[in-house]
């Protein structure tokens, strides 16, 4: 059976953003970016379904301008075995990422697809729900773990309080959790071998799909910081203080 | 118009983040429904009806809801959506599951964990694990958005609602729920409590994070909470992550306790109202957002503060 994997670029999780002096929007011009964590966690998962015998080929697919080759590249070093670029430079939001991979899935008819349960710089986490509704397929979010059974998908979903298992019948769409695995690392002659894959782009127009944003950005800021506290030299001043404020009764 | 709040529930109660939904909701001069889907919803349903401002209470009971699946849910919230112009629940796992289906369904942007609600269909969120802000404007004629329940008034009691059934359409075929597993805990629950007491990976082990930080847990009723290095390294269970991948909490006290306060956790609980860090590094940025912040070895001044706090 065929995987689909999506791979989002964002900028790197150890970098701090900030806004533009106008306020317009966020200053990532220069940023060091890469693949979106969770989507890595979605790679390696994909990569070890396929190392058990349960997945016959693997395709990722990554969505922006041709600078997103670079997060293909990434998944090819990984593994995967073909990579798909759907070029545009328009902006881009969940629904409408949702729109292009279902047209990337009625093309490629995979019996899985694994996205990342959000993304690092928008925060939305909607993009994989949302895949499945178009698509009509029972959806996994939040997985930490992946087990294929005949034509369904046993996942352990992390929710609020503990964890909770579904049986979801293929083909069906899971979003990864960071603990579904830890990625492995990229050998460098792997990556020099990437380097040589092609890389089929596609258009937005070639897919017919109408990705217009649904919400405008008015304007971006940095939230109000914390005011700054105090630092004590002992617990008893820490007790002290906490009493004073009202916090514990002690 | 009409605002719909979906519930979130455990069976047997409504959580306490509905009460905010409702509360954010009202910022709508608007009449506000609450949709309740489960197994034997009626005591639930006669909890909700008591909340001022709720207009209906719309149940859905069915055997088959006992577990609540996204495809489930999302059937019934876009069954009944054209009656309303706003479509909201607080930003949990569990709407994040649901209400993404429902935008797609519906044709509509989502809008997730809005932190302030600004009319005209524009409303503040945060982005980048909350060190940026982005105000956005919707085009939509629903808005499906989850709500930041911190930020938002809890709506008072004393209402007197109408109760109405509704039909649940057949289950979903494509998802079997299989089973679940809830930490069985005596403390509160982590997103609501009003102290929560974090451990980071300068716990060392599982064994050191339930020594140190039980004890103070107890007596102070508190919840315990965790990083995410934490989590990852074994020593708390996934469901205590704190972060932004994890529970956001805002309660009256946070201790982080050896937590060098990476953006993604500070997102989780930089709402909090007193926090207070220990730490052996002077320069760990969780001293940065810490009210009162205590350079020490963890191990010696965490029992310290144990011991001389009363027993509650």
């Amino acid at each position: 059976m065929k995987l689909l994997v999506a791979v989002k670029r964002v900028v790197d999780y150890n970098i701090k953003v900030h806004v533009k002096k106008d306020g317009s929007d966020v200053d990532i011009a220069g940023v060091k970016m890469g693949a979106n964590p969770f989507d890595e966690n979605a790679i390696e998962e994909a990569l070890r379904l396929k190392e058990k015998g349960l997945v016959s080929e693997i395709v990722a697919v990554s969505i922006g301008s041709a600078a997103n080759q670079d997060v293909l590249r990434h998944a090819l070093a990984m593994g995967v075995d073909r990579s798909i670029l759907i070029e545009t430079d328009s902006l881009l939001q969940p629904l409408g990422v949702a729109k292009l991979l279902k047209a990337v899935v009625e093309l490629e008819k995979p019996a899985l697809i694994l996205l990342g349960k959000q993304a690092i710089d928008s925060d939305a986490g909607q993009t994989g729900q949302m895949l499945a509704a178009l698509l009509a397929y029972g959806q996994g979010t939040f997985v930490s773990s992946i087990t294929i059974e005949n034509s369904e998908v046993i996942v352990t979903r992390e929710v609020d309080g503990g964890t909770e298992t579904l049986a979801i019948t293929l083909p069906a769409v899971l979003t990864a959790d960071l603990r579904l695995n830890e990625p492995r690392f990229v050998k460098l002659p792997n990556l020099m071998m990437a380097r040589k894959k092609p890389i089929q782009t596609i258009t937005v127009t070639e897919l017919g799909v109408d990705i217009t944003p649904h919400l405008n950005l008015i304007s971006v800021s940095e939230p109000p910081a914390r005011k700054p506290g105090i630092k004590v030299s002992s617990v008893q001043e820490l007790l002290q203080k906490l009493n004073d404020v009202g916090g514990i009764t002690l | 118009m009409s605002v719909l709040v979906l519930a979130e529930h455990n069976g047997q109660q409504l959580n306490a983040s509905v009460y905010q939904a409702i509360g954010a909701a009202q910022t709508w001069a608007a009449s506000v429904d609450l949709l309740i889907v489960g197994k034997a919803t009626e005591a639930l349903a006669q909890q909700a009806a008591s909340i001022a401002g709720v207009q209906r209470v719309l149940s859905v009971d069915a055997a088959h809801l006992e577990h609540l699946l996204a495809e489930d849910v999302a059937n019934i919230v876009v069954g009944i959506a054209s009656n309303y112009q706003v479509i909201l629940a607080a930003h949990s796992s569990f709407s994040r599951n649901i209400l993404p289906r429902v935008a797609a369904l519906l044709d509509v942007a989502m809008i997730a964990d809005v932190l302030q609600i600004k009319g005209d269909n524009t409303y503040t969120r945060s982005i980048y694990a909350g060190s940026v802000h982005a105000m956005v404007q919707s085009i939509d004629t629903i808005q499906v958005l989850t709500v930041h329940a911190s930020n938002f008034t809890v709506a008072a009691q004393g209402g007197n609602a109408e109760i109405v059934p509704l039909a649940a359409p057949d289950a979903t075929t494509k998802t079997r729920w299989l089973s679940e597993e809830h930490s069985h805990s005596d403390r509160p629950a982590l997103s609501s409590a009003k102290v929560v007491i974090s451990g980071g990976r300068s716990l060392g082990s599982a064994e050191k994070f339930e020594q140190l930080l039980s004890p103070l847990a107890d007596k102070l009723g508190a919840a315990l909470g965790a990083t995410r290095a934490a989590v990852d390294a074994g020593y708390a269970p996934n469901e205590l992550q704190v972060g932004q991948t994890g529970v956001v909490v805002a309660p009256n006290l946070y201790f982080a306790i050896g937590i060098s306060g990476a953006i993604q956790h500070l997102y989780g609980m930089k709402d909090s109202k007193v926090v207070i860090a220990i730490n052996q590094d002077p320069d760990a940025p969780i001293f940065q957002v810490a009210d009162y912040g205590l350079v020490a070895d963890l191990f010696e001044a965490v029992p310290e503060i144990t011991d001389s706090i009363a027993s509650k």
